[in-house]
């Protein structure tokens, strides 16, 4: 096999267990994407354009209340921006990684980068120093037709999985997300890094309505960062 | 009704569905293109690698810990061993043995 196979078929293989937890999910954001009227074309036209879970949830639970005025469209539009604004401190993340590969699969990776396959993209460059092209289609292609084809099924089936927490589906995100978490923990003791973001993505949760928890947790572990690393360039100074 | 801002007003419309969704994946495209170039092909210094590369910890944290945190004491154990079994294990083996306990656990405590 060609380079460029092994790589694409590591993706594809580090993908699949979040592809499968995707499943259950997608099929909710058909169903609910059908009674909230629209059609399965739109749908998929939805999940392929958008391609975000966590904002067309919001989006489809949004839309049958606000009887798509200009304020109610305006709104959606704006709670995907909110939702979505992660995005840009991930692609901050990954960007010296990118410059390394072509041009249209680094185009292509950003305009479907998720938190999954970007956690993999990065980890895979903090462990070898690089990530290639093979290895962000590998993940990405099969995880983007996959979202489109789970949440085009929900929108001819209905959601089949009545509670995708009976099958643990809904945990396999919160495991992998956790494992990478502990895998970059091990290697760089970004403990502080950690801590703050728990404490503020948590607080954040409860006290703040709409989706900012994300965003909030992510600039403070940032914060975090920058502080320790302020505090160790004085000590530093000092000697 | 239909006779002021048609169109709009009705949730069946495909116009107006049109219209959303493609808001919809332009501000996500927006987030998603941003980041990059902000950072760009710069020459970045040791300062701005140490702050990006706290970002993957920072962000995953935040979408994981709200969630284990409002979930039940199901999630709190099969979340403690996950953590222990990344730390000692492969991903793929705390994913599995994550998923498994949260399971049982869900089964047990329900």
């Amino acid at each position: 096999m060609s380079n460029l196979q092994n790589t694409f078929l590591r993706g594809w293989i580090d993908i699949t267990p979040m592809a499968i937890g995707a499943a259950p999910f997608g099929l909710i954001v058909g169903a609910t994407a059908s009674q909230a009227g629209l059609e399965p074309w739109e749908i998929i036209f939805m999940s392929a354009a958008v391609f975000a879970g966590a904002a067309q949830f919001i989006a489809l639970d949004m839309w049958q209340s606000t009887m798509l005025s200009v304020f109610g469209a305006l709104s959606i539009i704006g709670s995907t921006l909110l939702v979505n604004l992660r995005h840009i401190l991930m692609g901050a993340a990954c960007a010296p990684y990118l410059n390394q590969v072509p041009l249209l699969p680094r185009l292509l990776f950003i305009y479907v980068m998720a938190d999954e396959n970007w956690a993999l993209a990065m980890k895979q460059a903090h462990s070898h120093g690089y990530t290639t092209a093979g290895y962000l289609m590998g993940m990405s292609i099969p995880f983007y037709v996959n979202w489109i084809f789970w949440s085009y099924m929900g929108s001819q089936i209905g959601n089949i999985i009545e509670d995708p927490r009976d099958y643990g589906l809904d945990f396999v995100f919160t495991a992998v997300f956790t494992g990478i978490v502990v895998g970059f923990w091990r290697a760089d003791r970004q403990t502080l890094v950690v801590v703050a973001s728990v404490v503020v993505s948590i607080s954040v949760y409860h006290l703040v309505d709409g989706a900012w928890y994300i965003f909030a947790g992510g600039v403070a572990g940032v914060v975090a960062a920058w502080l320790r690393s302020r505090i160790q360039n004085r000590r530093e100074n000092k000697t | 009704m239909d006779t002021v801002l048609p169109t709009f007003l009705d949730p069946a419309s495909t116009v107006a569905a049109w219209i959303i969704i493609v808001g919809m994946a332009f501000v996500t495209a927006l987030t998603r293109f941003a980041g990059y170039w902000l950072v760009g092909k710069k020459e970045l210094n040791a300062d701005i690698k140490n702050l990006l590369s706290a970002v993957p910890p920072a962000v995953l944290t935040a979408i994981v810990a709200p969630a284990i945190v409002t979930g039940t004491i199901a999630e709190w154990v099969a979340a403690l061993v996950t953590i222990a079994l990344a730390w000692r294990f492969s991903t793929l083996t705390a994913i599995a043995g994550g998923v498994l306990s949260v399971v049982v656990l869900r089964a047990l405590l329900s």
